[in-house]
């Protein structure tokens, strides 16, 4: 499912003074189909850039990263951009919707980009629309808020319609960037709890980033980035969150 | 395609109040380029209308531009005069249907005074061939019937608050010098002109034996030492004129114009020479055109400023929009679809600017058009765009897609560098 070699990543130096250090390397890295993954790691331990690799927004130095046994490398920048779109879900920190769009329309957004989102969640749900308002109603979004703007809902209904977006026509893969760090305790175990199960229930693979530990026990797999990413020098991991 | 301009709508409309003053400001400098190419044209088509169905204007031999100026715009002096005796030449010429011939040189508190014939009502026309149609009155008599009897132009009688039966004053040359008033010879108002948005309306017509009576007992620019002919005497006296300043001269056929243009050119009693009205204006066009290229190059700085102003809007509003991009981005839009959605935000903006500007024109003309044409005697006319407002507008509206390609650029830039974790 997602496998990585010998990855090596450094961030380009300010005006190019300087040699770019690498702030990730990481020789072996699997990730089997369906699992739920815990990727733990330290603030600035460079998991945003992991992940930026893993979403292939970022292309390694050297090394290979694949997803679903496809090396971004090979793609063309247009042509990992539609694969993300096809077979990737995201969820960020916070901010994850777009203000000026409804909460349905939102969710909908995936399905705007990539036509075979659009047409798993027609198998889904008989419409993009209809697998979309499933989607809302598992994460528990109250019928009365689809309709509303997105900048109008609370930070913890933001983060649930974002994990609807994330899921809608059955990505392969879901990545989650500390979706939890900005609600409060009750509000992140049901969070927890509803993204677990509506991952589980479409199949698809989440890598669940955090620095919370607790919450390691829910998932199927638990790594730790410090464990696996051994950098030459630490110090250029600054300022990476 | 269309999921990208509805999002770029919905963004769009999210941002609207910044955006609505970029797209007023767009408004605006597109407003004051089609409505000064409007007053433009329609101020030229007026210049050039100051005088037609006149076929040439016969005078001293000058520049064919100064002989305009002086004879149809009361602007500058004649150098020189002609002789009465030439003008009848002309006249008997077999091509000439009519000539009239103009006195000039004295004037009213500022306004120019006109010597003619009673016939230059009948043969001067302006526009679009429209005669001088009289308001209230009539024209003056030639000969001793119309003896100090005056025709005045609608501003003259606005401005100066003349009627029928006012008495007025001459005064020798453009005024200024004192003593050099024709007081001793009083003018009765007989009849004041429509408005015609011509110099005629600026004008004081009386008829050339007028003109004669007032100068009998002048000489050499002053009146005589000890000498004084009242008006009533002057009648007695031959008032015919040997000289005047220029004529309007009207042919039976347009073919023979240059015919008779030679013919006035190689008179041999004097040198004269003959301008086509229509060529002369547009010379003397060329040289008002300074100041109208002027103007042209201050309002496409306007536009240059506006877009200036779509570019920093929109570039200022960037930084907040990391995130909506980096969103965008998570759901898989390209970069190339950012880039996408920021142009075409910027080409909508500026469209839809353009479009108010022209908008604006158009009411401007409609609500300005009766002050314009009251006040300065321009005919504004509505008209569909004319080619050149087109370009205009097309100009305004290409230039507003490659300003808004710079922070289209920035954007595409950043959605590259910042991937899906926007450094803000």
């Amino acid at each position: 499912m997602i496998e990585a070699q010998d990855l090596r990543f450094a961030w380009p130096t300010t005006w190019g003074r300087g040699k770019p250090a690498d702030c990730i390397a990481i020789d072996r890295l699997t990730i089997a189909a369906g699992r739920t993954v815990f990727l733990h790691g330290p603030s600035g331990g460079g998991k945003s850039t992991l992940l930026g690799l893993l979403a292939g927004v970022l292309l390694p130095r050297t090394g290979s990263i694949s997803l679903l046994g496809t090396r971004w490398s090979d793609l063309s920048g247009a042509r990992r951009d539609a694969f993300r779109a096809d077979h990737l879900g995201y969820i960020f920190q916070q901010f994850n919707l777009l203000p000026y769009l409804s909460v349905l329309d939102n969710v909908l957004l995936p399905c705007r980009f990539s036509a075979l989102r659009r047409e798993r969640a027609t198998q889904d749900g008989g419409s993009p629309g209809a697998a979309a308002c499933d989607l809302l109603r598992r994460v528990g979004l109250a019928e009365e808020l689809w309709a509303r703007p997105a900048a109008q809902l609370s930070v913890g209904q933001q983060q649930r319609v974002a994990a609807a977006r994330a899921l809608i026509g059955r990505p392969e893969v879901v990545i989650a960037d500390e979706p939890t760090s900005a609600l409060d305790a009750a509000l992140r175990d049901s969070f927890m709890d509803l993204l677990l199960d509506a991952c589980r229930a479409s199949g698809s693979t989440l890598v669940f980033v955090s620095h919370d530990e607790r919450l390691a026990a829910r998932f199927d797999e638990r790594l730790s980035l410090s464990a696996i990413n051994r950098p030459a020098s630490s110090e250029t991991a600054e300022g990476m969150s | 395609m269309r999921a990208l301009l509805t999002l770029a709508w919905c963004s769009a409309w999210n941002r609207r109040a910044t955006l609505s003053l970029v797209l007023l400001s767009v408004a605006l400098s597109t407003f004051l380029l089609l409505g000064f190419e409007q007053v433009r044209t329609d101020v030229r088509e007026n210049f050039s209308q100051s005088v037609s169905g006149t076929d040439l204007v016969v005078g001293a031999r000058t520049g064919s531009v100064q002989l305009m100026l002086y004879s149809v715009f009361r602007v500058g002096s004649a150098t020189n005069n002609i002789r009465m005796s030439s003008v009848e030449a002309i006249a008997k010429h077999r091509a000439v249907a009519w000539v009239v011939p103009l006195s000039l040189g004295d004037s009213h508190k500022g306004y120019a005074v006109l010597g003619t014939t009673a016939e230059y009502f009948n043969r001067f026309l302006y526009g679009d061939r429209e005669p001088l149609v009289f308001a209230q009155g009539r024209a003056f008599d030639d000969g001793i019937e119309g003896l100090y009897g005056a025709v005045l132009g609608a501003e003259v009688a606005d401005a100066l608050g003349y009627r029928l039966g006012s008495k007025l004053m001459l005064t020798h040359g453009a005024g200024g010098l004192p003593g050099a008033e024709h007081a001793d010879k009083p003018f009765t108002v007989v009849g004041i002109l429509k408005r015609t948005g011509t110099p005629v309306d600026r004008t004081v017509h009386i008829s050339l034996q007028s003109m004669e009576a007032i100068h009998i007992d002048w000489v050499g620019g002053a009146p005589m030492r000890g000498v004084s002919i009242a008006p009533e005497q002057a009648r007695k006296f031959d008032l015919t004129p040997k000289v005047v300043t220029a004529a309007l001269v009207g042919l039976k056929g347009r073919a023979a114009v240059f015919n008779v243009q030679r013919f006035v050119a190689d008179y041999a009693e004097e040198p004269l020479m003959a301008v086509l009205p229509g060529v002369a204006l547009d010379e003397l066009w060329d040289v008002v055109g300074v100041g109208e290229k002027a103007l042209i190059g201050m309002s496409a700085m306007v536009g240059v400023v506006s877009l200036a102003g779509l570019v920093a809007v929109v570039m200022a509003g960037l930084n907040e929009r990391r995130r909506e991009l980096a969103v965008l981005r998570a759901v898989g839009a390209a970069p190339r679809h950012v880039l996408m959605l920021l142009a075409g935000e910027g080409l909508l903006v500026t469209l839809l600017g353009a479009l108010l500007g022209m908008l604006a024109t158009g009411l401007f003309i409609v609500l300005a058009a009766p002050w314009a044409q009251a006040h300065f005697g321009i005919n504004l006319k509505l008209s569909v765009p004319s080619q050149a407002q087109w370009g205009l507008f097309a100009a305004v509206v290409a230039a507003g897609a490659v300003a808004s390609l710079i922070p289209a650029w920035r954007a595409y830039r950043l959605s590259l560098a910042d991937g899906l974790s926007p450094r803000v």
